[in-house]
């Protein structure tokens, strides 16, 4: 198989999958571009874990084409495999196993496996190396899950939820750690349910509803919408109380609010301008939906005891 | 990349070094059985003839224990706690893996009937095994059996909760009907018509002509017979409803 070296890590044109009687994914094409990370939104039952398994090589898709690495996930080559590290939503580990043992263990596995020590230091699991993983906080698993995915040195990084039951501190030091992969020169695709998180981190985001993407581009600019982005200016009036107003023009706005203001020898108090956030974007597109509408075949559905960890 | 042999036998290192760290597992499937022995070689020592039913008997059913209940549970814990799943975003060939894990329960398999052999030997005078290769190929088979049932009847199994009520509901059912404890002889005709139609039964009739009773291979080919069949059936059942991932139910 030749492959070019491509600016392209992954390519999803029109992807498609169905369950016996629900289509979970209807039609999605996206790129992922090297060395960027990606985010996916969406709510539960969006189908964004089904997208992201199918890029993984968990799931058959039922038609479009896919690409990762240049490779077809749905054959599962080894090749793409070493190159590869994948958080899931949730995934088990043996009870009994140690932390350093396990890294070296799946390390073993890898051509190029990444050295131990630093993986440790790298998730921040720094004195837990001879722990077992019965004895790890949820949150220290979490972390020693997204060690597992990088000891193999991979070039793309797939991250599903991978800061659910973070604090937020270990939320920061998370989102340090993808950040310095990016430096790193590595691919990451993410999805998550935290807005801040995709803002915070992601390059570029793409919001997943009913098994289409309804939006897609830079967080910053996604407000827009396919509109004129529209800003809020707020400020506190003359008589102290806060009137708010939406422009496609703020300049303009503010040249005569200011202008009016100085006019009558006033400050304008409290004064904000705000670009449409992230969440407004995703809560405006996602307005209606609920949990519960989410049929049950669908990745997301809650478990019973699927986080749970158990003695064998 | 390195080969599949290599981590295969990596993946078996781990699988050794977890199984002791694990005291419930390390108890169940080792001590247990060499228990009972210790318990029925007391209650009969001075009965020659039951300590030739029995001590064939537990080493059957060790072979099943290390194999059909050992991988049972351990199929289903490893796919419910999406170990397995883990395991198949890596790039460790699927076969390493599964040979990994195979390889511990025969190693438990191989300790136990060396375990019980001496102790045949030492303890309850039943002396070496009759035909040492006799012993050998009734074990093996019972492995392979035994083993891929274990696999196959995971797949039967919704949840780790749920697990120990299945495989006891299987195991001492068999234990029971086969005969480790006593001689079917005395067993009424259609208890010894079910207990025939099961493999564990032929595993006991080989191990004892192996072990005590000396009569040779060629007498017992109809228990190889009926031991390859339901391991037929079990490695297909076992390949055909094999999942990486969670049940959703």
């Amino acid at each position: 198989m030749i492959r070019f070296v491509s600016e392209t890590a992954i390519d999803v044109r029109g992807l498609r999958k169905s369950y016996a009687n629900f289509e979970a994914v209807r039609g999605i094409d996206f790129e992922v571009r090297r060395g960027e990370v990606f985010g996916l939104l969406g709510p539960n039952g969006a189908g964004k874990t089904t997208t992201v398994e199918i890029l993984e090589g968990y799931r058959e898709r039922t038609s479009g084409d896919v690409t990762v690495l240049g490779f077809d996930p749905g054959r599962r080559p080894r090749a793409l495999r070493a190159r590869v590290g994948i958080v899931l939503q949730s995934s088990g580990l043996y009870r009994h196993i140690r932390v350093r043992e396990a890294l070296a263990h799946f390390g073993s596995m890898y051509p190029h496996p990444r050295d131990v020590a630093e993986v440790i230091a790298l998730v921040g699991l720094e004195g837990k190396e001879d722990a077992t993983a019965r004895t790890l906080s949820g949150g220290q698993l979490r972390r020693l899950d997204l060690a597992l995915a990088l000891i193999g040195d991979p070039e793309l990084v797939f991250l599903d939820e991978p800061t659910t039951g973070f604090d937020p501190a270990a939320r920061r030091t998370a989102w340090d750690t993808i950040r310095s992969l990016r430096d790193l020169g590595k691919t990451v695709l993410l999805t998550t349910h935290y807005l801040d998180e995709a803002q915070a981190i992601a390059d570029r985001v793409a919001i997943i509803k009913d098994g289409r993407i309804a939006v897609e581009g830079v967080p910053s600019e996604l407000g827009s919408n396919g509109r004129a982005t529209r800003y809020r200016v707020a400020y506190r009036n003359g008589t102290g109380s806060m009137v708010e107003r939406e422009t496609e023009d703020p300049t303009t706005l503010l040249h005569e609010l200011t202008g009016a203001a100085l006019a009558r020898g006033e400050r304008l108090e409290g004064l904000t301008v705000n670009r449409p956030t992230l969440e407004d974007v995703y809560l405006e597109l996602t307005a209606g939906e609920t949990d519960e509408e989410a049929p049950p075949i669908d990745d997301e559905a809650p478990l019973a005891g699927r986080r749970q960890r158990r003695a064998r | 990349m390195t080969g599949t042999a290599v981590l295969a036998w990596r993946q078996y290192r781990l699988e050794r070094r977890l199984f002791w760290r694990n005291p419930s597992a390390a108890f169940f499937n080792f001590l247990l059985p060499l228990l009972f022995l210790a318990f029925f070689g007391a209650a009969f020592h001075s009965d020659p003839k039951e300590l030739r039913i029995i001590v064939p008997g537990i080493a059957a059913m060790a072979v099943m224990s290390t194999t059909f209940t050992a991988l049972a549970f351990n199929m289903t814990f490893l796919r419910e706690q999406g170990v397995l799943k883990r395991i198949r975003g890596t790039p460790i060939p699927g076969i390493s893996y599964l040979l990994g894990i195979a390889g511990n329960a025969v190693t438990n398999t191989a300790l136990q009937i060396t375990i019980i052999t001496i102790a045949g030997k030492v303890f309850f005078g039943t002396g070496w095994p009759r035909d040492w290769p006799e012993l050998v190929v009734f074990v093996v088979f019972g492995v392979v059996c035994f083993a891929s049932l274990g696999v196959a009847f995971s797949h039967a199994i919704p949840n780790f909760d749920s697990a120990p009520a299945y495989v006891n509901a299987v195991f001492l059912p068999v234990v029971a009907i086969s005969g480790v404890f006593f001689d079917t002889k005395h067993s009424p005709a259609f208890m010894k018509g079910i207990a025939a139609a099961l493999p564990l039964y032929h595993v006991i009739a080989g191990l004892s002509a192996a072990m005590v009773r000396g009569t040779t291979l060629s007498h017992n080919v109809s228990d190889l017979g009926v031991i390859a069949a339901w391991a037929v059936l079990g490695i297909v059942l076992a390949v055909r409803g094999f999942s990486w991932e969670q049940r959703r139910s």
